[in-house]
This record gives C-alpha cells, structure tokens and sequence, in this order.
C-alpha cells in the first residue's frame, strides 16, 4: 500500500466519554461489519472490559474510507497503562481527542492529550455525545481547542451514539493526519504496541511496521529481548484476524510468532527481519516494572493450585503482571503480585475470582520501597512483612497526580493532598469553573484509602490521573501488629513516621472489633520495631456451652456445635487467635467506610 | 423377647397455660382426652415394647405437665408402664396436691423434678409462670411428706429483668430448700415463641451478664456442696439423674408419646408432634408417623464428644477414635481448657464454662 494512503490514529478519551461507541460507529459507517454482525462495543472484548466500560487490551483494526487504509489503534483507558498507551500512541500519526460534551476535559483527557502531544500526534478534537439534553458543545469546544492549541471551529461536534457526525470524523482523519513516514526500501522495522496470546498459536504481537516489508514464514528478530521467531502468519484485523501476504512500511496488524511465552516479546520492542536486520531499534523501549504490590492467598488453602494455574494462564495475557510465591505465617501459601497500579490490580483480582471461580484475600496493597540499610546494602522491598527494622535510607515512589475539580472543591483535594505527603506543584483554571491542581504525591499514599477519600471529599466529582515520576527519599516506617504478643506478617503496614500512631490506633482499635472474642484474653499491638504504640484487648469469652441438652433435642443441639465448628474453619489461625478473613482487611479501611 | 434399651422417656404435653418462653411439645386444654392419650400411650409402649430389656434402669415422664394429667389417667399410665430403679415425674409447683402426691408415691415414682423456675414474683410474671414463690415451698414440702427423698427444682437465669441481687436471691431460697438435685438453665430467647418477640432484644443485651450470672450458679451450688456434674445440672452425692446422664452417657433411649424422641442402634426418629394424628394411628393399632435420622459413625462419635464433655467425669478416649482434632486437642491442653488424664478427656473448671467452644474446636 502506497504510505499516501494510509492513516493511522488512536481514539483517545477519558472513560466513559464514548471512545468504544464512536469505533463501532466507525466500523459500522465503513461498512467493516454490517449493523447485523455488529455488536455493541466489539473492541472491549473481555466480558469485564464491557462491564467496567473500560478497554483493558489494545487491538487494531482496518477500515477504508475514501480510496484510504486506515487503522485504529485501540488505546487501554486507564492511568495504569500509561506505557501501554505510549507505545500505542507511538504507532500512529493522529489522535481522536474525545470529550464528552456533558462533563467538559477530565484528568485522563488531559493525561492523554499530553501524551499524544509527545508523540507528536496530530490531534483530532472530537465533542461526544451532543445529544445529551445537558450537553454544551460550544463551551467544551472552546476548552479542547483552548488546551490543545485548535480553533474552536475546527472541533467537530458529534454523537456516537446516533451517529451523527461520524463521516465528519472519517474525513478529518484523512485530511488532517498526515500519512506514515517510513522508507518502504529500509531494513525492516515494525514496533510492537500490544500482544495477547493465543492458546493454539502463541503470542500474537500487534505490530506498526514503520520501514521495509514483513513476510510470512521469515525469520524475525525483537531487538530489545533478542527473541527470533519465525513468522508464521502475519496480517491485520477486520476486525477478525485476516492474513495478508505481506505488511509494508506504514501498515498496522499482527504477527503469529508461535512463542509461547508473552515475556519473551514486550511491547515496545522492534521486530526486524533477521536476515537483513536494521542498524538501530525504533526509540522508546522500556522495561515496565510493577509499582504496586500485594499478597494474593486464596481464603481456603486447597485452592493454593487453582490459584497458581489461574496466575499462569493470566500472566499469558498479561506481561506486566508479576507474580512469586510467597508464604505468610497467618495466611499459609499464596502469591506476592506486582501491578502497574491499583486498576491493575482490581483488574486481576477480579479476573482471577470471576473467570476461574477463586475466592480470594488480598492483602493491603503497597509499593516497592528501595532501602539502603545500615549495612549499606541495598534492597527493593515489596512486602512489609520483608521491611528491614534497621534501615538508612528509604526511597519510595512518587507520583505526579492531576486532579480537576469544580472549583468549590479545590480547597478539599488540597487539604487531602497535604494530609498524604503531597508536595503542590501548579495550579490552573480551566474554565471559570474547573481547576486543575498538580501535586507529586507519594505513590503510598495512594494505595491507602485515597480514591474512597478523594470521591467522598469532592462529592464524586473529582477526576484523578498520575504518572510515576521516580523514587525519592521518604521518612517511612514498618509498623507491625501483634496478637496475643504473635507478629502478624500479614498485617503489617509501612507508614509515614509522623503518621504512625495514628494509623496504628486506628489498627488496633479496628482488629478488636473485627476479632470475636476467644476463649482467652487477646492483646491486639501495634509496634514500630521494640516500641509498642498502641495497644487493645480482646475481653476472653467466659462461657460459651450450650446450657440444655437432653434426648430429645441431641440433633439440634449437635447441628449448632456442627455448625460453630464451620464458622471456625473460616477463621485463619494465627497462633493460637483465630481470626476472621476480614480482619486482614481492617487495614485497608479504617475508617470504616467500605462497611 | 427383650431388647437392649434401658431408658424409658414418656412425653405427657397436657400444661394449664403455655408459657411464652416454652418451646416443647405442649397442648393446653383438652382435659377430655388425657384418657384417651393414656390409652395411645400404653398401646405404643406394647409396639415399641420389643426395644426395651426385660429390667429397665429409668423411666422419665416429662412434659408438658406430666402432673396435670387426670390423676386416674396417670395412675393408669404409672400401672401399665415397666418398673425401673429411678422413675421420675415432672411436676409444676401448683399441680402438686396431696392426692396427687400420693398417686406418684403410690405408683412407685422414686424422683420428682419441679419447676421452681424463681422465687422472684416478678420474674415469675415475666415468664408467665402461675406459681407463686409459696407454692413452689408448699409442693416442696408435700413431696417430702409424701415420703419423696430424690427431688429436684429447676432453676432459670438471665430472665428479662433479673438483677445480680435477684439471682442471688433464688440461689438462696432454692437452697434453703435442700433439695437433692438442681437443674439451673440460662433462658434462652428460642426462635419463634412469644418471648423471643416479646423480650428478644432485651436478652440480647444481657448477653454479656449472662456470662457472670452462670459463674454465679456454679460458684453458689459448689460452694453450698453440690456437684456439678454436668453443665446445668448440680446434685447430692448419689443423686444424679440417672435417666439424663443416660443420654450424656451416649446410650439408647425409647420414647412414647408425641413429639418424643428414640435413640436406638444407630437410627434416631422423632414421633409425630400432631396430637390428633397421633391418637387416630394407635387407635387404629398402627404406629405414629416418625422422623427418622440414621446416625452413621461420624456423627455418634461426635454426639458422644458434646455430651461427654458435659459432665464432670472424664470421657474415655478410647471411645472417641478419630473423632478429635490432635492439633485442637494440644492447643486446648496448652490453654488449661482440658486434660487428659490417663485414658480420659476432661474439661476444666474454665474449660465448663466453654465446653462449647471447646467441643467444636475439638471436631476433627
């Protein structure tokens, strides 16, 4: 295909502002599907991408319009897969910015505008959903263009959901996006934006070839990994997979590797033929590492297998999910995962319940902290429980986080921000209504009860978007939890020293409510090394005997002991306490607000 | 032809006003057909007859008000039934007048349990009880003049309203008494009775009271010289419900009547709670309707754990083969809730007071 004639773009939006609805409309209006074939949202494959409205997995799709090839990139819609989104973003020329005509620019149009502008993407402003009886596209137009730079009239104004203006947006995308930049003649170079695997054929990589020619049955090199495969069938999508002969320079689709193995080809790298590689790799590969951890175990310890086979068929999917097995004291075997971040981690959470049927306890999520001990070594921690007790320096994560508020609430996000460590960085109306505040945050701080308090505290009208920005110094601290004088690994917790005693009163005072009384008084502690902080008692039970049981009544009495016997199953040991599931999740909620 | 069961229950539902917290199998009125239900009674005892050994050890008549039946009726009924060493009568302070008293004595019942309950007016008020606190002394009495040496008074705690002071009260009247046995039980607030409406929430809250107002039993009843030979259950030397311990001790039991209750050979039934369905099968010469659970081994051996580890007497371990928990077993020893001592479990003065807990923690 002549590179005059193809385009390719990426659709970009905050969730929920349409960006599924308009590719339907898409392909719909191209005629790629027939309305018969067509079923709503196609691209959010996975049953709960559709429920969440959320795209977790990119795929690309061919259409034609007017004589043109052009390939929608489908972008992941969450702040966790920024990279993912980079590398899509990479292979294309030209963004749809959607904004939904009701709500105005929110934290991820931003987000995502910016990250469009990095790759120097022509952006498409696209007002949605102008039906809406409480849509003013006049106003959010004027803030796109504002904040892209645009004249407010080239902002095209549609509805997915009708269809109107879709025509509009095919036509923009051929004239306004230029045409792929590539040398057809070069080595050749594609860049891999996305794979999933495919239980038959292996990982399947989503590629942008940018120079020369792909052919199938050729061998292929990744760059970055050093992975070489044979090609066993390239093509692209329509949106089923469709094999083609070839995939020349500017053209999007998909290579069947036959590799086994999605680790072994990650997005971002460049495949180039083997026989005739390029000299240098397309830029921008990185190495994506997990920033949020948690133990995952599963509340009954047979399904310990179930649980590692669910963890393996998912991480086929999922290269940016990391997993090691990880025993607890008071929770037996399970895993200690890494994900990109808290979406990430629900995500997989909730896959892991839904798709294969797990009952799951997760532990209080935290981040990777790199410490330096006393001994000068140094150390990537991703368990409290692994915190050493004598430490020299610890570096945490820290985000940058963009919130937008009306700006009735601006004063609320700022008093959270600084009650969580966050440092102010710039603030900025974006209307006379709307602010946008910029803090670096202490990724910590987020993974504990922030969403939950910035929802409450702005009536739910805060948008929320953050990018980690690097590792700095942090005065944290490891607090344990000690029942009847027994650490409990799985409780611990590290915390900003100077909110320590708090978080620790908190704790404890939570745990005594959460863990029935035992058959012998219960010390509940919280400790930072040697020194207790806080500390509660669990009042022993002094009866707890049945005080009637004759002939005639043996069975019910015998069914209600049967039955006592089964609530204590539930229980995890720990020591000699028996405490319930829920217990562990006291720490992720103590103001009770998940109650 | 003789069986191998030697405990005998009889279930006599007659009672003069249902109480709210009663939850047995009662029927008020019908004084017609207390002849009628004797007659059932005696015709189910000739078709169970082949389960009972030639000698019995107890027979029980419980209630109901086994003392409310027209006293001809029942002495018909204490005729028909087989001797045993201890047969004992269930009896409501009120129902007992001296002809009464005579009627028992004269059919060969060795052992009386009256329903004392309280001695506190108010209580008694509260549990729909009609007996005044007098009338409680005066049956005493009579039972004792009547020549009765084995009586027993049944005692309630935690009753709506009942003060540390109030308890304290009835241990001492009931005390003052000598009797030679004591049945002391918590209220319980049993699903579906007009009490639980009426006063549900209200026990509820003294759920924590509760655990002090036990203690208090026990520590009034040892301290007066009493054994506690099983959770509720305190008595002279030598003067143990022997039909009761019966079922702590896991043996087989035959009962007659509605809504009563056999344990024979590994299979449980339950007669039919239905007055009329009852009455129109015997008099038919069939056999009432039944429930019948089997007990396989599992479960026997769990029923001989809960009940075992009521009582004051070590439970042999031999008897319970598979059924414990070692782990369970070891942490409880470790707590001072149990000891094993030689061959035998048994539960301390703590363990008593958790015998429940304990018990399921034991469950292997």
């Amino acid at each position: 295909m002549n590179l005059e004639r193809i385009r390719n773009f990426s659709i970009v939006a905050h969730i929920d502002h349409g960006k599924s609805t308009l590719a339907d409309r898409i392909l719909e209006v191209t005629q790629t599907l027939s309305q018969r074939e067509m079923r709503e949202q196609v691209l959010d494959s996975m049953e709960l991408e559709r429920e969440r409205g959320i795209t977790i997995k990119a795929q690309a799709v061919r259409v034609g319009w007017d004589g043109h090839q052009l390939n929608l990139i489908d972008t992941p819609g969450h702040v966790d897969f920024t990279y993912e989104v980079s590398r899509a973003l990479q292979a294309c020329e030209g963004a749809l910015l959607v904004v939904d005509a009701a709500q105005g620019i929110q934290a991820q149009t931003l987000a995502n505008a910016y990250l469009a502008l990095e790759n120097s993407l022509e952006i498409v402003p696209v007002v949605n959903k102008i039906d809406l009886p409480q849509a003013d596209p006049d106003a959010v137009a004027a803030e796109v263009a504002d904040l892209i730079g645009e004249d407010p009239a080239r902002v095209l104004r549609i509805s997915a959901k009708t269809g109107e203006g879709i025509e509009s947006v095919l036509d923009a995308i051929v004239e306004r996006i230029p045409a792929p930049a590539g040398d057809p003649a070069a080595p050749g170079r594609a860049l891999v934006f996305d794979s999933s695997y495919d239980q038959y054929r292996g990982v399947v990589a989503f590629v942008r070839a940018v120079d020369g020619t792909f052919r199938p049955r050729a061998r292929v090199r990744a760059m970055a990994q050093g992975t070489t495969f044979e090609a066993e069938e390239l093509g692209f999508f329509s949106p089923v997979r469709t094999p083609a002969g070839k995939l020349d320079a500017g053209e999007v689709g998909y290579v069947i590797t036959g590799l086994k193995d999605v680790s072994r080809l990650r997005v971002g790298d460049t495949l180039t033929g083997d026989a005739r590689p390029a000299a240098e790799p397309l830029p921008g590969y990185k190495d994506v590492k997990p920033t949020v951890f948690a133990g995952l175990y599963p509340t009954d310890s047979d399904d310990y297998p179930e649980l590692r086979d669910a963890l393996e068929k998912l991480k086929l999917n999922d290269a940016s999910l990391f997993y090691e097995p990880e025993t607890s004291q008071a929770l037996g075997f399970g895993f200690r995962c890494g994900f990109l971040g808290l979406l990430h981690m629900e995500i997989v959470r909730e896959r892991l319940e839904r798709e294969f049927d797990l009952d799951l306890l997760v532990t209080a999520p935290n981040v990777a902290y790199r410490v330096r001990t006393k001994a000068g070594e140094e150390l990537e921690v991703h368990n409290p429980a692994d915190f050493p007790r004598e430490v020299e320096e610890v570096r945490e994560p820290v985000i940058r986080a963009t919130t937008i508020v009306p700006r009735d609430y601006v004063g609320a996000v700022m008093e959270l921000n600084n009650e969580r460590r966050g440092h102010f960085r710039h603030m900025e109306y974006l209307s006379e209504e709307r602010v946008m505040l910029a803090y670096d945050l202490p990724l910590g701080e987020i993974v504990y009860d922030y969403y939950d308090q910035l929802k409450s505290r702005t009536k739910g009208y805060a948008s929320f978007d953050y990018d980690v920005v690097g590792f700095r110094p942090g005065d944290v601290v490891r607090v344990d939890v000690l029942l009847a004088g027994e650490p409990v690994d799985a409780l611990s917790i590290i915390v900003a020293r100077e909110g320590a005693y708090a978080r620790g009163k908190a704790l404890v005072e939570r745990l005594r409510q959460e863990i029935p009384r035992q058959m012998f008084d219960v010390p509940v502690q919280a400790a930072i090394g040697a020194r207790v902080i806080a500390r509660e008692t669990i009042k022993a039970r002094r009866k707890d005997v049945l005080s009637k049981c004759y002939g005639g009544d043996i069975t019910r009495k015998r069914k209600l002991i049967e039955r006592q016997k089964k609530g204590k199953k539930r229980m995890k040991q720990v020591g000699t306490v028996e405490v319930p599931q829920e217990a562990f999740l006291a720490v992720l909620d103590l103001d009770g607000s998940r109650r | 032809m003789s069986g191998p069961v030697r405990h005998l229950y009889v279930h006599l539902p007659f009672c003069g006003h249902r109480c709210g917290y009663c939850d047995f199998v009662t029927v008020t009125g019908r004084a017609d057909q207390h002849g009628a239900y004797v007659d059932a009674l005696v015709r189910e005892l000739e078709l169970e007859r082949s389960h009972l050994a030639a000698r019995l050890e107890t027979v029980f008549l419980g209630g109901g008000t086994p003392t409310l039946t027209e006293p001809a009726a029942l002495a018909r009924l204490l005729g028909a039934l087989p001797t045993a060493d201890e047969v004992t009568v269930e009896a409501n302070p009120e129902t007992i007048v001296p002809k009464v008293a005579r009627v028992l004595r004269d059919a060969g019942v060795t052992r009386v349990s009256l329903g004392a309950q309280s001695f506190r007016p108010h209580l008694l008020d509260v549990l729909e009880r009609h007996a005044r606190p007098d009338a409680v002394r005066r049956a005493y009495y009579l039972l004792r003049g009547a020549g009765f040496d084995n009586i027993s008074l049944d005692l309630l705690y935690g009753i709506p309203g009942q003060s540390d002071a109030d308890l304290a009260s009835d241990l001492d009247d009931a005390l003052a008494l000598a009797p030679d046995h004591l049945s002391c039980y918590e209220l319980e607030a049993k699903p579906g009775t007009r009490f639980t409406h009426a006063h549900g929430a209200e026990l509820g809250r003294q759920g924590e009271a509760m655990e002090g107002y036990f203690a208090a039993v026990v520590e009034a009843l040892v301290g007066a010289g009493y054994r506690w030979y099983e959770t509720s259950n305190f008595c002279r030397p030598g003067r143990e419900a022997r039909h009761n311990l019966a079922y702590w001790l896991g043996r087989d039991y035959l009962g007659l009547g509605i809504g009563a209750v056999s344990t024979v050979a590994g299979r449980r039934w339950r007669t039919t709670p239905r007055l009329s369905a009852y009455l129109r099968a015997l008099a038919a010469g069939h056999r009432p309707d039944r429930d019948v659970e089997v007990l396989d081994r599992d479960t026997r051996l769990r029923e001989r754990l809960m009940l075992g580890l009521r009582l004051d007497e070590p439970l042999p371990l031999a008897d319970l083969d598979g059924a414990l928990d070692p782990d369970a077993l070891t942490r409880l020893e470790r707590l001072g809730l149990l000891v094993r001592d030689g061959g035998g479990l048994a539960l301390t003065e703590r363990g008593r007071f958790l015998g429940g807990a304990v018990t399921a923690e034991l469950m292997a």
